[in-house]
């Protein structure tokens, strides 16, 4: 089987952008129901030191046998080396990842999508406002800020999960809550644990507890759908600019690459134009959200 | 460009000549209609064919095709099957030819496709003129001629063949054949100009692109697409005919018994119910109407404002692979009348 392979021409070897490169898992962590935060790690040096990628980019992650799936990359690039995917399990892919253990291979490429315009941010404020789950694809831009923080002003973090249980990442945001250069606010909607001592509340109210200047302010937004609806409705009455607001789209994707169709929308590619569109295109684009 | 004649009595031996540059593949009949497949032996060519059932893309992006095979601890290795294959694509139209250089911008671009671009440069084209039937309307859609595209391309001006070379392999081709060839006069370009204003006037069919843009624009929330999603089947026969549709599914497949296999890709269409669905089951266009609307708008609008110009080059393929007879001229036309009573 593998002789047809050797006369591959060198192309399909040298720039191939379906090619998965192999990585090694070498780590997993239950963060919270169904959801697992994999730490993987190239198997070429080439690949793990010329791999970088924006905050909100994504990698198209390979289970051999199953498929591929996009899954956002939610640590840094400021911290290289390793890769971190924040995986729901939901289907044939990610049941697949689910099933394997650390030191085992999966496929990974990337990295793809536009990213948030960090370079269009930077000099501004930033506030993050994530509920639930859409803390995962929020999480590297959270760091990516925190590890340039220099080149942003004001850095204000709103989370906000039913639980403490539910808290994806809760123990690393709950040890930011004090650090003096973030303004980290976190909420529950309700604490059957009794031990929480941060907010209690629903993720709007936050915005009770600072002081916004939408003028120059950026703001990333993630969440299920009524995150975005109140938190919407309150930057807008705040007076923030519909191109201010960034939020991650999430579409079906076949190949990452501007090639299979799958992910268009109205008149763009979720995985080359996006996945991180601003308000104003979101709400412009036919079946945008 | 480099432009010359061949003597229609000469195409016989020239096409046996070009076989040294690859297997010859040209449209044969098959129960009165027409395919492009390898030729027997050149007698079997139907250059007088209207449209071929499938266009030229099966050749670039085969409706099947392994891009990788897999085995435990070696990854996903390449696989290049017959794409090194050297093929002479004879008697190709150039509305087909214009298609192709569609799909070149689509597989180029920030992430070329090695398996797309690899056949494009394995496979030469010979194109051949047509005359248009009731259902061309490639010259309104600006794709009744090309400049580009093909190694050579063959214009009737009566007892010859204008031949236009378009590539330094179409060159070596004629170089090959060299004595066969004779240089164009004065004579000869005035006849490919008679005729090629003769053949402009055998349209029968007219759509006014100039401001398609504009009229999807203020068409989005019109009943035509409600009226189409009742009658559409989502069979995705326009999609597999169109020479411009490029969508494709890709998938796993592990071999019985093993965890080796091969990574496939599929020919798809934003027509199946499935195209947009993600995960936790939400579908950005669950109706059908949705669907056929968003091929409409993504042919006729989106690729004007992504690439410059409608991805339909008018082949009227769908027309009539349609089982419920969607028809394209109908609905830009109707379209086009609605935003007449609109501005008036
Ligand atoms: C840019 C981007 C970033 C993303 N980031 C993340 C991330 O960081 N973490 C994360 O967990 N997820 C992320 N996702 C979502 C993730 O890609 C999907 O959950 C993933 O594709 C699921 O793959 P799967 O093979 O496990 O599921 P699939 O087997 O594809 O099924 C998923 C679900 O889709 C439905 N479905 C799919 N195909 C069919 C079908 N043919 N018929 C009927 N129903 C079907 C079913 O409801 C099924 O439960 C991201 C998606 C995008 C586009
Ligand atoms: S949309 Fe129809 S007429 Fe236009 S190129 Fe495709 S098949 Fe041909
Ligand atoms: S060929 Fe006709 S019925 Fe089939 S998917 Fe296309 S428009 Fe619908
Ligand atoms: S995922 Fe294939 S085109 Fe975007």
């Amino acid at each position: 089987m593998l002789s047809a392979t050797e006369a591959a021409p060198e192309v399909l070897a040298r720039a191939n952008p379906y090619q998965p490169h192999m990585a090694k898992i070498v780590r997993i962590q239950r963060l919270v129901e169904n959801h697992e935060l994999f730490t993987i790690r190239f198997l070429e040096d080439e690949m793990v030191r010329t791999f970088r990628h924006l905050p909100g980019q994504f990698v198209m992650l390979s289970i051999p046998g199953v498929g591929e799936a996009p899954i956002s990359i939610s640590s840094s690039s400021t911290r290289p080396e390793v890769l971190e995917l924040c995986v729901r399990k939901t289907g044939r892919v990610t049941n697949a990842l689910f099933r394997l253990r650390p030191n085992e291979l999966v496929g990974v490429r990337g990295p793809y999508g536009n990213g948030f315009p960090v370079r269009e941010i930077a000099g501004h404020d930033l506030l993050i406002a994530a509920g639930g789950l859409g803390m995962a694809p929020l999480r590297s831009l959270l760091w990516y800020a925190l590890d340039n923080r220099e080149k942003f002003g004001e850095l204000i973090l709103m989370y906000g999960s039913r639980t403490p249980a539910d808290m994806l990442f809760g123990e690393e945001l709950v040890s930011l809550v004090d650090r003096a250069d973030l303004k980290c606010l976190l909420t529950v909607d309700s604490d059957p644990t009794g031990v929480w001592n941060n907010r209690i509340g629903v993720l709007p109210k936050l915005f009770d507890y600072v002081k916004l200047e939408p003028a120059r302010t950026y703001a990333a937004v993630c969440g299920p759908p009524v995150v975005y609806r109140y938190v919407l409705e309150r930057l807008l009455d705040l007076g923030f600019s519909k191109d201010r607001i960034l939020m991650s789209l999430e579409r079906r994707m076949k190949c990452g690459v501007g090639k299979c169709g799958h992910c268009s929308v109205g008149y763009k590619y979720t995985c080359m134009q996006g996945p991180i569109f601003n308000y104003w295109d979101a709400i412009n684009l036919p079946e945008m959200i | 460009m480099k432009i010359l004649k061949l003597p229609k009595d000469k195409l016989d031996y020239f096409a046996s000549v070009v076989q040294s540059f690859g297997e010859v593949h040209a449209p044969v009949e098959q129960d009165g209609k027409f395919a492009f497949k390898r030729l027997a032996r050149w007698s079997e060519a139907r250059l007088d064919y209207d449209r071929t059932i499938l266009p030229p893309k099966k050749y670039f992006l085969p409706p099947r095709e392994t891009l990788f095979q897999f085995k435990p601890g070696a990854g996903y290795i390449p696989f290049a099957g017959d794409m090194e294959k050297k093929i002479v694509l004879f008697g190709v139209h150039a509305c087909d030819v214009y298609a192709l250089n569609i799909l070149d911008m689509v597989f180029g671009g920030k992430y070329p496709d090695p398996y797309y671009l690899e056949r494009r440069k394995n496979i030469a084209i010979i194109g051949v003129e047509c005359v248009p039937d009731a259902q061309c309307f490639c010259r309104s859609m600006r794709a009744d001629f090309v400049d580009h595209g093909f190694d050579l391309f063959f214009h009737d001006i009566g007892g010859y063949y204008l031949t236009m070379v378009g590539t330094a392999l179409g060159d070596d081709m004629v170089l090959a054949t060299r004595p066969l060839f004779e240089d164009v006069g004065a004579g000869d370009i005035d006849e490919y100009k008679r005729r090629s204003g003769e053949k402009r006037k055998k349209f029968q069919i007219e759509v006014e692109i100039r401001d398609l843009p504009e009229i999807f624009e203020m068409e989005y929330a019109s009943a035509i697409w409600n009226e189409l999603g009742e009658k559409c089947l989502s069979c995705g026969s326009c999609s597999a005919v169109c020479p411009t549709c490029y969508c494709f599914d890709v998938a796993d497949d592990v071999q019985l018994g093993t965890r080796a296999g091969g990574r496939t890709r599929t020919w798809d269409s934003c027509l199946f119910a499935t195209h947009a669905l993600v995960a936790g089951g939400e579908n950005f266009r669950k109706s059908r109407s949705s669907r056929v609307k968003f091929r409409f708008y993504h042919k006729q609008r989106g690729f004007v404002a992504e690439y410059g110009r409608p991805s339909c080059v008018g082949c009227g393929r769908c027309i009539s692979a349609c089982p419920v007879k969607i028809d394209v001229i109908k609905v830009l036309d109707t379209l086009r009348e609605m935003q007449h009573v609109v501005s008036h």
